[in-house]
């Protein structure tokens, strides 16, 4: 305990960031999807995956990160795409939990479907040249490639805000989440937008699949228990919350990294925690409506 | 259930399918039992009648919560893995016989189910799904962190229990035909309560829940307490089937706090069929007999598990049992 000065504290704050950044962008598809969809997609994780592995194959064909990048978003929004057409749009009106377990089993087949295409081990995914090493950052020297990945996580987050609350479409999306009866009087067809948002949040979620790939080990598995971090972040900063998800997102990923350095097996555990302290305080979450899920 | 009202009705082409029904519809823990007593004798080994007693067990308890009271929990991993790990420190660190052992596991999957309840109860809807995987995961952390008592990664090993002392008979437990039956025993007295519990004005309350709950609270019904006496009795059935786990593998794998457990009891839940009483254990059945014939010939099982799973979703609602009960009723 003695040996923690101010450097290292803050530095530990910034990688916290870093490791926010991804669960930033993760719980950012969850909830633009369950704004607008009422769906709790239990499948993000797997798109979370699948973005990854998408990123590997690419990165071998291609060996260029950068057209990775722009590729794998779209790809795996079209998966996504074609599984709000084909399976999820059925279930609206047949009640909320319907669409939970579709996708729930759905994320069996993505897993399993990697597993036969890639193998059931990990693969390793080398930080992209020109973003390895290390910066001085005037508190210590930090990896570059999170400084990008915190860099990256910005542009997007900005680049949606920009989408929803500046565009002619963004307004359609919010008029949307708000009363969807009143949209379709108005004669906009809102299972396109539906659709879009899916696409959007599928791919957002495959995105930061290739983004986190070269902070760990791709593997068949690593979307399941990110899945239950997005909840946590989902959960901690309001369901449906674009603001929620941005701050509980970092949030979660500073508590982390700081617990783990005063006990590295609390690590894991301290977001739960949180969750339960925002549960008893605020049940529908920092930036939750109250009323709008009760 | 809905009883015969229309004499006439069963004077129709269906009527001897509507009393067979109803006949079953009315004993249930009994024709439950009747059929549990010859399974062993139709599966392919009785290990797996074994395993699909227990499953069949876990998925009912899930069923109170999700199939009666509406609440779809994710997290019902925690309370099975819990109930095993009560059993298996009792025997294992204290030396408790066996039907001690079970009460523990059972007391420790009521404590986690008390907690986690009353913190996902303060949710609703979708949340109260989130917040329970959440909170299953946060039980697994700290099994697997707490190694001195919980064997940590390895699992908690040996919950030997090779003979057992009924009514002073010595009975091998190695023989699996003698756990099924001892089990069975265990098995029936949670199903007549099971059974007690939907037939009581609880029952009532938590199916009305299921329904509306602004109703049921402005009639007068505490709706939150209520939900938590729920979480905490199916956290007490799926104790039992957690403790009739760890005496039947004895030991307890970490594996089974993951949410895969979770996902294979919510599966089994769905294709037997939500709110029947028989349902979990159809379902506990062809799902443990579909993985074991899947698994011969492919080790890519969880591919067709997911696409059966979304099938059902989409097409089958009800489950297998469910469709069978609304069909025979369409018919007579």
């Amino acid at each position: 305990m003695s040996g923690i000065t101010l450097d290292l504290l803050l530095l530990q704050i910034v990688t916290g960031i870093a490791l926010g950044a991804v669960y930033v962008l993760v719980a950012l598809g969850l909830s633009l999807i369950f704004g607008m969809l009422a769906v709790v997609n239990f499948a993000h994780g797997a798109f979370f995956m699948v973005g990854a592995y998408m990123g590997v194959w690419l990165f071998a064909q291609t060996g260029n990160f950068w057209v990775c990048l722009v590729l794998v978003p779209l790809g795996v929004g079209a998966i996504g795409l074609v599984t709000e057409r084909v399976l999820v749009r059925p279930l609206y009106g047949r009640g909320i939990d319907y669409p939970l377990l579709l996708t729930f089993g759905l994320s069996y087949i993505f897993v399993e479907v990697v597993r036969m295409t890639f193998g059931l081990n990990g693969i390793p995914f080398s930080t992209p040249q020109g973003l390895t090493g290390a910066v001085n950052i005037g508190i210590g020297h930090f990896p570059l490639y999170r400084l990008f990945l915190i860099g990256a996580t910005a542009v997007i987050v900005i680049a949606l805000y920009l989408f929803i609350e500046k565009t002619s479409y963004g307004l359609i999306i919010r008029a949307g989440a708000r009363d969807p009866e009143i949209v379709r009087v108005l004669g906009i067809d809102i299972s396109k937008i539906w659709l879009v948002v899916f696409g959007i949040g599928t791919g957002i979620a495959g995105l930061s699949g290739i983004l986190s790939a070269p902070l760990q080990s791709v593997t068949p598995e690593m979307g399941i228990s990110l899945l239950a971090d997005a909840f946590v972040v989902t959960v901690v900063g309001g369901m449906g919350s674009l603001t929620g998800a941005v701050v509980a997102g970092v949030m979660v990923g500073v508590v982390v990294s700081l617990t783990t350095l005063v006990s590295p097996e609390a690590g894991r555990v301290s977001i739960f925690v949180l969750m339960a302290v925002v549960l008893l305080v605020r049940p529908q979450g920092l930036f939750g409506r109250t009323g709008a899920l009760g | 259930m809905n009883g015969a009202n229309t004499p006439q009705a069963a004077k129709a082409s269906g009527g001897a399918w509507r009393s067979a029904l109803d006949a079953i519809v009315r004993h249930r823990v009994a024709a439950t039992l009747v059929f549990l007593m010859v399974f062993p004798w139709l599966m392919p080994y009785h290990a797996l009648a074994i395993n699909i007693l227990i499953w069949g067990l876990f998925a009912l308890g899930f069923n109170l919560l999700y199939g009666y009271a509406g609440l779809l929990s994710f997290g019902h991993a925690a309370l099975l893995g819990v109930g095993s790990y009560g059993c298996g420190i009792a025997v294992v660190h204290l030396g408790w016989p066996w039907y001690v052992a079970i009460l523990c596991g059972i007391a420790f999957a009521s404590a986690v189910a008390c907690v986690i309840g009353f913190l996902a109860i303060r949710t609703r809807g979708i949340y109260f799904s989130m917040v329970t995987l959440a909170l299953a995961e946060c039980v697994y952390y700290i099994f697997y962190q707490w190694e001195s008592v919980t064997g940590g990664e390895n699992g908690l090993r040996g919950i030997n229990v090779s003979t057992i002392n009924l009514f002073g008979l010595d009975v091998n437990f190695l023989d699996p035909v003698n756990k099924y039956y001892v089990m069975l025993g265990v098995v029936a007295i949670a199903l007549w309560l099971f059974s007690r519990i939907l037939a009581s004005p609880f029952g009532a309350v938590l199916e009305t829940i299921r329904e509306n709950d602004a109703r049921a609270a402005a009639c007068g019904y505490n709706v939150a307490n209520t939900k938590l006496v729920a979480f905490v009795l199916s956290g007490a059935f799926c104790g039992v089937a957690g403790a009739l786990r760890a005496l039947h593998l004895s030991t307890v794998p970490v594996e089974v706090l993951q949410i895969s457990t979770s996902g294979d009891v919510v599966m089994m839940a769905l294709l037997g069929g939500f709110g029947t009483f028989f349902g979990p254990f159809i379902g506990a059945g062809v799902f443990q007999l579909f993985g074991d014939a899947l698994t011969l010939w492919t080790t890519h099982w969880q591919l067709y598990l997911g696409a059966t799973f979304i099938v059902f979703v989409l097409f089958f609602p009800r489950g297998i049992w469910g469709s069978i009960l609304h069909w025979l009723r369409v018919k007579a």
